[in-house]
């Protein structure tokens, strides 16, 4: 697939991101926290998804006065969601110059049927997935970076996990396919036969794959890395927790050494109450249905 | 011959693949244990200097890297790792470093230029990336774009604003390991 100059400089910005944390943060205080322990990234939006999941109602782009609250406040770059499909609120996160932008399930979807045509920005995109499909869909239409959609707001890691056991083990089965099975391999998946060869060929996505949604611990961050996260996002996890800076820190250090159980003990040790959360047979929405 | 990668953060398995295409052995370094083993020289990668300097910290390994690099182990420091070698943090190489010099990452840019050393036409791709305000002593200036300075090597330290893991040509990366064949010699 043929990508602009600036898609790459897009995907070459998410490489950048790799082995780091992403942290959903609300104020410039939080985003001063979270740069501090160590985040590689902030995610700048008006409620985290516990509290868009309280509140219900639509929810929407964050105001413009925040997101430039926490872009003077931090140095790390600062990603922020549009509603999936709501190329507006795109353009005007676009015009605030935003480093990445989230067209997010977790946000009130805006169009039912289209995604939002990200070749046509200068602006990089993260978008979620469950599975290899979506994935590649969501690079078709010009994503440079890749997040498992999991089930935000929950502190409940199970969705993320399927999602991401989906797409690897949907990998794995492209690539021990013969040549002309392909064919057949991007109808079943609605993507384009390009992106199946390329992956086919090269046992992984063309762009940076993040895990998303219901990460809450060290030991979550360490699951979702060994299971081929290539870095973490954490939502409501660590500012709907008893001790934000430490757990913050400590999520990132086990992001860098989640193969070493000794110490990702002491990493989870005494870190305060963690995120109560709700189990995905308590919860009336299904996000992660929504943008497929 | 075998080379460290600080592997905390950022795009450290990119430069593992330039020096595994040129036929060098390389190993991760994300914990102080790792950091006893034999090694030749030192990668610094491209990322969040935040980030990446926050666990140096933590996880002790400040203090023993900084101590190798002044005592002359070769190290290469790309984008966040130039920072990471600056005054701003470990503070082994005299450059004056602006930080997102070029702005956000509308900002970011690809180009060709010379490079001291190395030739002529050098791909630099440039992410968030910082400047050169100055070298200062014995550290010299290797390339400039638009009149900044973007490479410069001070003894076995050498750095680059721009990311040469992320193209295709391998001259810098030769550039380094020749430093480093120098060193044993």
């Amino acid at each position: 697939m043929k990508i602009t100059k600036q898609q790459e400089l897009n995907r070459n910005l998410a490489q950048m991101l790799k082995g780091g944390v992403i942290m959903d943060v609300t104020t410039p205080e939080q985003a001063r926290i979270a740069e501090a322990a160590g985040a590689c990234a902030v995610m700048a939006l008006e409620r985290i998804p516990a509290d868009i999941r309280a509140a219900g109602g639509v929810s929407r782009m964050s105001d413009p006065k925040m997101i430039r609250g926490i872009q003077e406040t931090v140095s790390i770059p600062v990603m922020a969601k549009c509603r999936i499909g709501h190329f507006a609120e795109a353009q005007i996160l676009q015009a605030l110059e935003i480093d990445y932008i989230d067209e997010s399930e977790v946000l009130s979807p805006a169009d039912n049927v289209y995604h939002i045509d990200k070749t046509r920005f200068n602006v990089p995109f993260v978008c979620g997935a469950k599975n290899l499909g979506e994935a590649l869909r969501r690079i078709a239409e010009g994503a440079t970076m890749i997040r498992t959609k999991g089930e935000p707001g929950t502190g409940d890691v199970v969705q993320a996990v399927t999602h991401m056991r989906m797409m690897q083990s949907e990998i794995r089965r492209l690539q021990s396919m013969s040549d002309d099975e392909l064919y057949e391999a991007a109808k079943q998946l609605q993507a384009p036969l390009e992106l199946v060869e390329y992956v086919h060929e090269n046992g992984k996505l063309p762009v940076v794959n993040f895990a998303a949604g219901g990460v809450a611990t060290p030991a979550d961050a360490a699951l979702m890395m060994q299971l081929g996260a290539e870095g973490v996002f954490v939502g409501s996890g660590i500012f709907k927790s008893g001790n934000p800076e430490r757990r913050a820190a400590a999520i990132v250090q086990a992001v860098t050494n989640y193969k070493d159980a000794k110490m990702l003990a002491e990493l989870s040790t005494d870190l305060g109450e963690a995120m109560v959360g709700i189990n995905e047979q308590e919860i009336a929405l299904l996000m992660a249905e929504r943008g497929k | 011959m075998r080379v460290a990668v600080l592997a905390l953060q950022g795009a450290f398995a990119e430069h593992e693949q330039m020096m595994h295409r040129l036929g060098v052995d390389t190993f991760q370094v994300r914990q102080l244990k790792d950091w006893e083993e034999a090694k030749d020289g030192l990668i610094i990668p491209g990322g969040e200097s935040t980030t990446q300097s926050k666990l140096l910290r933590d996880l002790g390994l400040f203090e023993v890297i900084r101590k190798e690099i002044t005592a002359g182990l070769p190290v290469f420091g790309t984008c966040a790792g130039l920072i990471l070698l600056s005054s701003m943090h470990l503070g082994t190489m005299d450059i004056d470093v602006c930080r997102n010099a070029y702005g956000r990452q509308l900002g970011s840019f690809y180009t060709e230029a010379d490079m001291k050393g190395i030739g002529e036409k050098v791909p630099m791709t440039f992410i968030r990336a910082p400047y050169i305000n100055n070298v200062i002593g014995e550290c010299e200036s290797l390339a400039t774009v638009d009149g900044h300075i973007v490479a410069a090597r001070q003894g076995r330290q050498l750095v680059t604003a721009f990311h040469p893991e992320l193209n295709d040509d391998l001259r810098v990366h030769e550039y380094f390991l020749n430093i480093i064949k120098k060193a044993v010699d």
